[in-house]
């Protein structure tokens, strides 16, 4: 499935929805997507990867690096996961331990994320 | 004798199709249908680290994907980069990962051979027997 991406905004949170395939041919567009957020002056970003269906190294190293530019800029950064399989990446990478994980939108944004 | 052979000019666009392609002979090999999505997974990583080492040496020759199902599921991934640059094995931690320094593309390499290691229990990276490159190769028991 492509990628998809969609922003709303829930209170002074940018919460992107991410769906479909995050791989090296679409983590691109997800960068630039992050990147035009975080230049238009988003700093409580919520990425929720909710209707992911894959996710690549290269994907989460598009999220390192926006997480890496939030927090130099004052921000914030979290996802939003709840999927077995994804949350497997996380642990098995460490990455479970560099970026805030909650299981909903409401759980991110009401934490402060 | 591989049973499918996949080979791929190294552009990005084409690791998906690898990974399809792998996934079905891994379904009809009969790999247990809960190990598919890491077999999704390491294809890919293997095959987009294939990649980014030909972009990096301007390689335009093709990444080759075989696929056996001899006894078990055995999944070859095959570069021509010099052979220095493709055993880099880094494990990053935690402290490593978030650090301001590190940029993307060293973090991602890091990232996706924690993946291979943790998602392939039967994991070899290898120089090839011919010529320049690597062979990354992962084996999956089959079911039947």
């Amino acid at each position: 499935m492509e990628l998809s991406l969609a922003t709303r905004t829930v209170g002074e949170h940018t919460v992107l929805e991410v769906g479909g395939e995050v791989d090296v041919y679409t983590a691109p567009r997800l960068r630039e997507r992050l990147l035009e957020l975080i230049d238009s002056g988003a700093r409580h970003v919520v990425v929720d990867l909710g209707r992911v269906d894959f996710l690549d190294s290269t994907g989460l190293g598009v999220l390192v690096g926006a997480l890496k530019r939030l927090r130099t800029a004052d921000g914030t950064f979290a996802l939003v996961c709840d999927k077995e399989p994804l949350l497997k990446i996380f642990r098995i990478t460490a990455l479970d331990q560099v970026f805030p994980l909650h299981p909903t939108v409401e759980a991110a944004t009401g934490a402060g994320a | 004798m591989a049973t499918v052979r996949l080979s791929f000019s190294p552009a990005p666009v084409h690791v998906r199709t690898a990974r399809l392609v792998g996934v079905a002979v891994a379904r009809r090999a009969g790999v247990r249908e809960d190990l598919l999505d890491e077999v999704r997974l390491a294809i890919g990583e293997a095959c987009t680290r294939a990649v980014a080492l030909h972009r990096q040496y301007g390689l335009t020759a093709p990444v080759l994907v075989e696929m056996s199902d001899s006894g078990t599921y055995a999944v070859r991934v095959v570069d021509r980069a010099p052979i220095e640059a493709g055993l880099g094995l880094a494990a990053l931690d935690a402290d490593q990962l978030a650090n301001e320094s590190l940029n993307e593309d060293d973090l991602t390499t890091g990232v996706g051979f924690a993946l291979l290691a943790g998602f392939v229990e039967d994991l070899q990276v290898r120089p090839v027997d011919d010529g320049i490159g690597t062979e990354v190769r992962m084996v999956w028991p089959l079911a039947r």
